[in-house]
This record gives structure tokens, sequence and C-alpha cells, in this order.
């Protein structure tokens, strides 16, 4: 078999996957978000809380939850980092410096999981399975929460209500990310990813050098990792670790586990509105977007075009042998299509339009299919944004599953787009104006890339990097931060106004003139309108960077 | 007394993060932790240690050099890739080279440690190395036969256009000599260090040459990995390295053509991943089935 073939294989059997999994795990995600019973479990959970499980909260009250859960959990895990030294299995390491600890907290409570260190270096065992990764968790649970609750505002009509954050959260991660977690940690496992608490050994190799085995509680971390759309690895080098993914085809099932969320989440949205074509819709701009990238990525990477890469004989720098050029390809895409930014090959040493790509997925808002719960109220914005520009050129008010777009509801939709272009766009230049451009490992349009990847990947929480660029500075530190923060609570919060607002309506029964939005016709528009606001809004960037290094 | 309602939200998020912290952050992962002492997985959970007479000599999951201790390869055992990882395959200090693919241009310091290499004379190196430790040809496109980046800064009168005044080899410094000596009839010169030709308003133009399109040297020789631990070789770049290894180890080379068969791991299910052989599993064959007296 050829590698183009077997690469394509890969894709198509990665697509069956998917397919076959949208109806029971979204009609069991479904389930989870929607059910009133309650196990004992979850109500110890609420009384250790505090929390009336019964009680629903206002989209003001669940986004001061969303607010408040964050702040406490940013402090939290900025205090473990600054006090690892005084804990146990710190492996002797010191505490995190002050600006790295502020850029990590930021970073894993955002779901973005942009790492400035290397794991295996800098973070206890301690530190990264109690306070990292309960994060890879609880972020992500964060992200389907509001999701739902922005779905439950299309649901409903007359009333103040978009459900219980505390609920929602508890219910997510217990019933959806935790299950999955154990059993796939164990298949990792099986595989060859360690789990151990040990400081790591070590051997003499063959030919007498001294190699340092590390450890540490990988497998449980790196599952949730890739399910929750985190990213953040254990090792610095993430997913192309050995211990992180073994195999080539845990690789297949990280790509899956990284995508299954995200693009079951529709299936929820359709049962939630009670019009599972709805679903279908989404769904399928998410597909056509996602398949798109991919396809792209795997040509310009094959392909191989650029200098080195010619040299070489193919795009091979920063890529394992076992994964090859084309299974290292589709990881790229779908971690950046997703929020996960978790990496199996080093995006820095891709082809210049290959690179080009990751940026664009990024760029897209992370909506194909996007982050847990983030991806869908991406796309649930960009197809409000798309029924107000087909309601223009009409001349009606627009509609969407049977609520009026009016200018309150467009108003908090365009707030949200704007919101990471302006993080984005501002912060290259502002660090091109300070001079701390001057940290990027490589010169010309590619330093330029460098910088522009970081905040796109900080504002959109993507966490995935062009990772030659040198970040671990008081001023890139802070400013992707800011970029992380904001770009991730800001469309939050726009989010839940945009559902309590939704939820107070009542339904608009549909018209002859009401535009379906479940048709093909529909779909197109969604995806025409979310590659020509990217195109508008990125072009000049990007024609710096990679399309100059690489036309 | 009733607490303002700002701070209850605090108190609720601070109880569960702690509930979440008990449960997820440590009863989940030691939970694991336990269950990787079971027999059977607890091989895999410690690290996929591989023991020779008892000793631990490495993990089969992770590559290592097979160098001395000046870095040049042991060739009696199939080397591994370049790895970025330390000083190479450094479990900790992962990492990958991160340079473009327009990485060409070395910066060539009086001092040579303030001097860096560009991704393409590092591939043009390893290319001439292997080649030369393999006996075969280490040549590839854009690189010189002494093994760095062929590119040329190339001066025109007005910074883009008109006649070409000037031509430099921007990877060469004497005393070597230039991979060509004129350039659109201008004669080539060598670099000079500490200096910055793309500054001076030269065009980076790197030169193709002649090499064939598909080189002996395989691809996986002259690039280093993502995690710089990449514990395999293509099956290409074992073949090119059996000569040597059946000489130094004084054996039939049909015989260690045979044990690298045998340990070359096919996709799985026949489509995921490329053909790959493991590097320290193999040596570690050969040192039992064919020792060096």
């Amino acid at each position: 078999m050829t590698t183009t073939t077997a690469g394509i294989i890969f894709i198509l059997v990665l697509v069956a996957a998917l397919a076959a999994a949208y109806k029971p795990f979204g009609d069991y995600m479904y389930r989870v978000v929607s059910g009133t019973r309650h196990s004992r479990v979850e109500r110890v959970v609420y009384r250790l809380v505090g929390v009336n499980p019964a009680a629903e909260q206002s989209w003001g009250v669940y986004a001061r939850s969303v607010l408040a859960f964050s702040a406490v959990s940013v402090l939290f895990l900025y205090a473990f980092m600054r006090l690892q030294n005084h804990l146990w299995l710190s492996l002797g390491f010191p505490p995190v410096m002050t600006h790295g600890a502020w850029n990590t907290a930021v970073s894993f409570v955002t779901n973005t999981n942009w790492q400035w260190y290397s794991g295996e270096s800098t973070m206890g065992h301690l530190v990264q399975m109690a306070g990292l990764a309960v994060q890879n968790f609880a972020s992500a649970a964060v992200g389907i929460a509001v999701a739902v609750a922005l779905v439950r505002g299309f649901a409903r009509s007359r009333t103040g209500d978009v459900g219980n954050f505390w609920v929602d959260l508890t219910r997510i991660t217990l019933r959806v990310l935790l299950p999955i977690s154990v059993l796939g940690a164990l298949v990792l496992m099986a595989a060859g990813a360690v789990q151990n608490l040990s400081g790591g050994t070590d051997v003499t190799t063959l030919t007498g050098a001294t190699q340092h085995i590390t450890g540490g509680p990988v497998a449980s971390q790196e599952i949730i990792k890739e399910l929750g759309t985190n990213g953040g690895g254990f090792y610095n080098v993430n997913s192309a670790h050995p211990f992180e993914n073994p195999t080539t085809w845990t690789n297949w099932l990280e790509i899956f586990l990284l995508l299954v969320i995200p693009f079951s989440l529709p299936r929820v949205f359709g049962r939630m509105v009670g019009q599972n074509r709805q679903g279908y819709a989404i769904a399928a701009v998410m597909a056509i977007l996602a398949l798109a990238s991919i396809t792209l990525t795997n040509v310009f990477e094959l392909a191989g075009r650029g200098t080195v890469p010619q040299a070489v004989g193919a795009a091979l720098e920063g890529k394992e042998v076992r994964f090859d050029v084309s299974n290292s390809a589709t990881f790229a895409a779908a971690t950046t299509l997703t929020s996960t930014g978790s990496v199996n090959s080093f995006h820095d040493s891709y082809t210049a339009l290959g690179g080009g790509v990751l940026m664009g997925n990024m760029m897209l808002g992370e909506v194909a299919p996007g982050g847990t719960g983030s991806g869908l109220y991406g796309l649930l914005i960009l197809a409000v944004i798309t029924v107000f520009v087909a309601g223009l050129m009409v001349g009606r008010t627009p509609e969407f599953i049977g609520k009026k777009i009016g200018s309150r509801e467009m108003k908090l939709a365009s707030l949200y787009f704007l919101i990471t272009p302006a993080l984005v766009l501002a912060g290259t230049a502002a660090a091109f104006a300070t001079g701390n451009n001057s940290t990027a490992l490589n010169v010309g349009p590619h330093g330029l890339s460098e910088v522009l990847y970081a905040f796109t990947s900080a504002a959109n929480n993507n966490g995935s990097a062009f990772a030659g660029i040198t970040v671990n500075t008081p001023w890139w530190d802070t400013a992707l931060g800011l970029c992380m923060l904001l770009g991730r609570l800001l469309p939050i919060i726009f989010v839940l106004a945009l559902a309590g607002s939704l939820a107070r309506q009542r339904p608009t029964p549909a018209s002859e003139g009401t535009l379906p939005t479940h048709r093909p016709l529909f779909v197109g528009m969604v995806v025409g309108v979310a590659v020509i606001l990217v195109a508008l809004t990125f072009l000049p960037a990007l024609a710096l960077g990679p399309l100059a290094e690489g036309l | 007394m009733r607490l303002p309602s700002w701070l209850t939200q605090h108190l609720a998020a601070l109880r569960a993060l702690l509930v979440f912290t008990v449960l997820l952050g440590l009863a989940y992962p030691l939970a694991l932790v336990a269950v990787g002492r079971l027999p059977g997985l607890h091989d895999k959970a410690d690290g996929s240690l591989v023991s020779v007479n008892g000793t631990t000599v490495g993990s089969s999951l992770l590559g290592q050099s097979f160098t001395d201790k000046d870095g040049n390869p042991v060739p009696r055992y199939f080397q591994s890739r370049p790895s970025a990882a330390g000083d190479g395959y450094d479990p900790t200090s992962t990492a990958a080279s991160n340079l473009g693919p327009e990485s060409v241009v070395d910066t060539i310091a009086a001092n040579p440690d303030d001097s860096t290499q560009s991704l393409l004379t590092q591939v043009c190196s390893r290319s001439k190395a292997v080649g030369e430790l393999d006996g075969v040809d280490g040549r590839r496109p854009y690189c010189t036969s002494d093994g760095v980046g062929a590119v040329l800064a190339v001066f025109h009168r007005n910074g883009l256009t008109g006649p070409i005044t000037r031509v430099v080899s921007v990877n060469q410094v004497a005393p070597a000599t230039p991979f060509i000596s004129s350039y659109q009839g201008v004669p080539v010169e060598l670099a000079k260090p500490d200096h910055d030709y793309v500054a001076e308003g030269g065009i980076i133009t790197p030169i193709r040459g002649d090499a064939p399109a598909k080189p002996a040297v395989p691809a996986d020789a002259v690039t280093a990995s993502g995690s710089g631990l990449d514990p395999h070789i293509s099956p290409a770049y074992a073949e090119i390295q059996v000569a040597r290894v059946a000489r130094e180890r004084g054996a039939d080379p049909a015989k260690i053509r045979r044990v690298v068969q045998e340990h070359i791991a096919g996709r799985s299910l026949g489509f995921m991943g490329a053909p790959a052989v493991n590097v320290l599993e193999l040596n570690l064959a050969l040192d039992k089935e064919f020792p060096v007296r």
C-alpha cells in the first residue's frame, strides 16, 4: 500500500467512526445534560458544594458561577505551582516563577493549555495530576455547560432560566468525561503509556551513556488532554513523546477522541431544540470545513514544497517515523480545528502553506468542530450571523430556530466574533511594536508566523505553537495570559447573555418567509460566511507570514 | 447571617474545585497507578524497560544514541535519527528543532560558539556524514559537496532589480571553495564571518544543483524527529546501514538483513502510520546473535 493510500484510509476510517458515534454518543450526552435524576455520588457532590440541584439560574447568575469557578481555579493553580517545592512528588523542582505560574494557571483554566515550559523539567507529579489535569476535566466541562446553556436559550421560551451551572459541570464531568477517561487511560497503558509516581530511572545505554527514563502519571492525563480538547502535554514534546502516544493506533485513537465530543454535540443541539435535522446541518458545516482543512494540510505536507523539504525529499523534520507525514498532518489539522493544541509533530517545521492552513484553522474561531462546547457555541454564533446576513438580503427580520435575531442578539453575536481577531491582531502588532518579536527562533516571514501563531493560538484557546519562539519572558507570559483569559471569558459572557435573551422570547412560528436552516443552502451559506469573515480579517496578516514564505 | 450572593458563588466555586481535585486529581490517577501495578500492565506502566543480563539498558519505546563519548557513531550498531533533545535522546529535555522550511542561512561568527547552523546546513552535513559512514552517495539537492546549504546572496544594483553586482555563497567561509564559481556571469565570493548578507540587501537564492531527486540517504536519516526520542528508523535507513554493521560484526550481510526484516513493524491494521524499525530492539538482537568478539 502506498503512503498516500494509507493516509487516505486513515482519514476515511476516522470519518466513519465519528459518523457512527454521532447518534448514540450525542443522544447519551443529551440525556446527561437534560436529565433531572441525580445519582447518589452526584447528590453527595451537590451537598459538599452547597448547591440545590433543582434551582435554576438566570443567565447572569450562570455567568457569575462560571466566572467564580474560573477565578478560584486560577488562584488555586497559581498557588499550587508557586508552592510546589513544599509539596509531595515535586521531584525537587523549584517553585514556578511568578509570570510563568500566572500564564500556566490561566492557560489550563481557559482550556488553552499553552505551555511555555517543559513538563519534565518544571512541574512535579502532584502539580500535574492534582492541579493541571483537574482543569483538563473542569475546563472541558465548562465549555460544554456554556454551549448547553445557549442551546437552552433556543429551546426554551418565556423564561429567565438557562440551567444550573453546578449541576451541568458535575453531570458532564462524572457521566461523560470521567468514565471515558478511565477506559481510555487503561487502553493507553496497555499500549505503553506510563502511569506511575516514579521520579524516573537512570539506565546505562548500550554504548555506555546514561539515560534518565522519566516516569509520571501520564496515561491518566493524556486521555483527558485529548478527550477534553485541552492539549497540555505531560512532557514538552506532547503527543510526539512515545510515553504519551506509543503506537500508530494510539495516534488514531487520540485524534478520534479529540474530535468525538465536539462532533457529537450538534446532536445534543438537535435533540434539545426538538429538530434533529438542525443538528445535522450544524454537523455538516463542521464536517465540510474540517475535511477541506485536513485534505489541504495533507496535500501541502505530502507535496513538501520549500527549500529544506526539497533537500530532504519529504517534510519530515519534526515528525516521527512511526506517524510519517500524512498521519502527522491529520493530527495537526485535527488539533487546530478543535481547541486542543496537542501535537504529535512540530508545526514550526511544517511547509509554509501547511503551517498556514493550521493557523487558518484556528482563525476560523475553532468551530470545525472546535473545542468541547466552545465549538458548538462558536458555530451557533456564526449561524446567527448567517441568518442575519440572509435577512438583510431579503429585507426580513432574521429568525433562527423560532427565535427572532433582533438588534440585541446581533450585537452580542458581533461582539463575540470581534473579540478574538482584535486580540490576535493587536497582540501581534504589540509584540512587533515593543520588539518582543525578537525572541522568535526563525527569521523573515517565518519569524512573523511564529508571533502570529502564538497570539492566534492563545486568543482562540488552542495551545499549539510554532514552538521555536521563546515565550517564557515576563512580557510574553503576561500578554499571552491576557489573550487567553479575555479570549475565553468574554465570549462566554456574550454567549450566556445571548442565551438569556433568547430564552425570554416567545417562539416565532415559521412562516413562508422563514429561511430554512437545515437545508444544504443554509449549510453552504454558513461555510461561506465563516470563510469570508476569516479571509477579510486575517488575509493581510497571513500574506506577510505563511503566504510570503510559501508562494 | 446571610452572605452576599457574590460571596456564596465563590464559596461554592471553591468547594466544587476541592471536591473535583480530590476526585479527579487524586482518586482517578492514583486508582490508575494502582491498576498499573497489576501483572501484565506493570512493565508498560513503568516505561517498557528492557534489560540485558539483569541490567536495564533503556526503554523499548524511547530511542537512544549509539555513539561514543565524542558523539561519533559506534559502527557496529544501527544508528538512530538525529535528535534535538538535549545532547541527543535526552528524556529530561525533549525537543524538536523547530526550524522552518526556509531556514537556509547559517549565522557565521568569528567566535564559533556564537555560530548557528540553518536547518538546511544541518540536513546537508548529516547527509554527507551518513554517506561517508555507510559508503553511499551523500549528495542532496540544495547541498554543497562540502556539506552545507548551497545558498547564494545575490545583490542587484537597484535592490530587487537591475544587473547583478555581487554574489556571495552565504554558508561557505575560507578555506572552502565556492560551490559554483560564477552566477549569471558574476564570480561567487565566500562569506565572511559576522556578516548579515540579508540585512545588507542580498536576495537569498538556494541553488538546486545536480544531485539526484531521490537521494541515497533516506529522509529520516537527515531530519530530527518531533520528540527527539524517536525509537524508530525507516526500513530504507536500516537497509543502507546493513553492510557496515555486517562488516563490523564479521557477519554475512544477508543474515543481518534477515534480522532487520524481522524487526520491521508494519502499519497497524494495515493502514495506520508507516513501517518502522525499532533501533534499540534491533541492536539488542544483533548483540545476542552476532556478538562482537
